[in-house]
């Protein structure tokens, strides 16, 4: 059987992990390929490193970054963040990642997505959703780009719909309300974006506490929990949340 | 060594240093010439089944796959490469009635794994993630590795099940994940490559496959894979 996926996302900037709250105070959390050797032996199923970086210089050390998991990593790894065009994307691919995530430059071209996945597989395409609930309406969301800062007024479920029919492999969906709150995911949000799409949903944003993890996967219906702050901070090893869901009956390799 | 074989120009270092870990000397190529040259044969899998087999007909890595396996060379096939060990697939073909050509040493078609199971519950595709993998022992790739054993798969397509699959896996269906037409050729649907220690395992046993078929004055078995792909040729 099919398990879930926990994973562990982890920010890198110019080759280096960092860790703080909502992007303030950020500091140095380490090597991203010796965290993930670390979170693999906890059983992590995967890992995102997402790209943080501005500058071009830091984009080289991303690839770098990327080239060097492909050897000393053995489990799957994406690398999410800065993406603009099929040619970045197989600059990445290249160097070694299993997947990207595309988030502001699928939006504004939508063909990226077919263009991407014909060139190198539906499997190896993530499209990256931040998600805001619409205010006085509790299920509708917009999906916003740049980082969380600019609304696109596009339907969140729409786009995702859209993003799977034009060969996105996975939905990495992240409630812009939930993120770095520690409340949970959006549950209404994650089931929505599921049960519109028939490709693999991640469920990103809010997680604080064990039951968050199962509820994503419960109630929101998502085939993956991501999370970093609770992983980074040492709230819990993957293996604890992996524990506490098998606990609550849900598939997990341990 | 160990050819690694790189039909589509994409980034087979995990695959290369899988093997490096287990032991042994791998080397990523395109050169038919390589792969004639090489004791054991690695085709991993990168894109879409038509993309993959034209591109190894015209570079000439299907003749010398093909005879690489007539030799009786060890041969590990990685997801799209276990499809390509079926006499086709459907994947980027004109249609499902005219599969492209694999190499065939297993008998049927690698085709879309469908998204509802018989009772018509709604499955995602690509199936993605850690699967299990159910097996009788005996097949010496998973010696030392326990039915019900996860693997990391990432797929969309699947080979038909055939008297040549040793384990398998049940998303919508339950298909082939590990092939085995000889006790040197093998294809598995799952990557062993970003299987943590569960897939350096696997890696370490097909090495000692390799070492054991270097160490055999005779190949009894190269008669009965020579019939098999000459039956598919007729």
């Amino acid at each position: 059987m099919l398990t879930k996926r926990v994973i562990p996302c982890m920010d890198v900037k110019d080759g280096r992990v960092v860790k703080g709250v909502n992007f303030v105070n950020l500091r140095d959390a380490g090597d991203p390929i010796e965290l993930a050797q670390k979170y693999d032996a906890q059983k992590a199923d995967e890992v995102v490193f997402l790209d943080i970086t501005a500058t071009h210089e830091g984009r080289a050390t991303t690839v770098a970054m990327a080239s060097r998991a492909s050897e000393e990593l053995h489990l799957p790894y994406c690398v999410g963040g800065g993406f603009r065009s099929v040619a970045d994307i197989r600059t990445m691919i290249a160097a070694g990642a299993d997947k990207v995530s595309i988030n502001s430059a699928a939006v504004a071209n939508p063909a990226i997505i077919t263009e991407a996945a014909a060139a190198f597989g539906t499997q190896a395409i993530l499209c990256a959703i931040d998600a805001k609930q619409v205010p006085g309406n509790p299920n509708k969301w917009e999906v916003y780009v740049a980082g969380g800062r600019k609304n696109t007024g596009l339907d969140a479920v729409e786009w995702a719909a859209e993003a799977a029919r034009r060969g996105a492999g996975e939905i990495l969906l992240t409630s812009m309300d939930r993120d770095g709150s520690c409340d949970g995911f959006d549950l209404a949000l994650t089931r929505a974006v599921s049960r519109a799409v028939n490709i693999p949903v991640i469920a990103s944003g809010g997680v604080g506490t064990l039951e968050h993890f199962a509820e994503g996967i419960i109630e929101g219906e998502a085939d993956a929990v991501l999370a970093a702050s609770v992983f980074h901070f040492g709230t819990y090893t993957v293996r604890e949340v992996k524990e506490y869901l098998r606990s609550q009956g849900i598939p997990v390799r341990l | 060594m160990i050819a690694v074989v790189d039909y589509c120009k994409g980034n087979l270092r995990s695959v290369q240093r899988g093997l490096i870990d287990a032991g042994a000397d791998a080397v990523i190529t395109d050169d038919p010439a390589v792969i004639a040259e090489a004791e054991a044969v690695v085709l991993p899998g990168v894109g879409a089944f038509a993309d993959a087999a034209a591109s190894m007909e015209e570079s000439g890595q299907m003749a010398a796959v093909r005879q690489a396996i007539i030799e009786g060379k060890p041969f590990l096939g990685i997801c799209l490469g276990e499809h390509l060990l079926y006499e086709g697939g459907e994947e980027g073909a004109p249609d499902a009635d005219h599969p492209i050509d694999g190499i065939g040493a297993v008998p049927g078609v690698a085709r879309k794994l469908p998204a509802t199971d018989g009772e018509g519950n709604l499955y995602k595709i690509p199936h993605v993630g850690w699967n299990s993998i159910e097996f009788e022992p005996g097949c010496p790739l998973l010696d030392g590795i326990e039915p019900g054993e996860y693997f990391y798969f990432t797929h969309s397509y699947v080979g038909a099940d055939s008297p040549y699959t040793v384990a398998t896996t049940t998303h919508s269906i339950t298909f082939p994940c590990v092939v085995a037409p000889s006790d040197r050729v093998f294809g598995v649907q799952f990557h062993p490559e970003k299987s943590s220690d569960a897939g350096a395992k696997l890696l370490r046993n097909f090495l000692a496959i390799v070492e054991q078929v270097r160490n055999e004055d005779d190949t009894d078995d190269e008669e009965d894979i020579a019939a098999l792909l000459g039956a598919d040729e007729e």
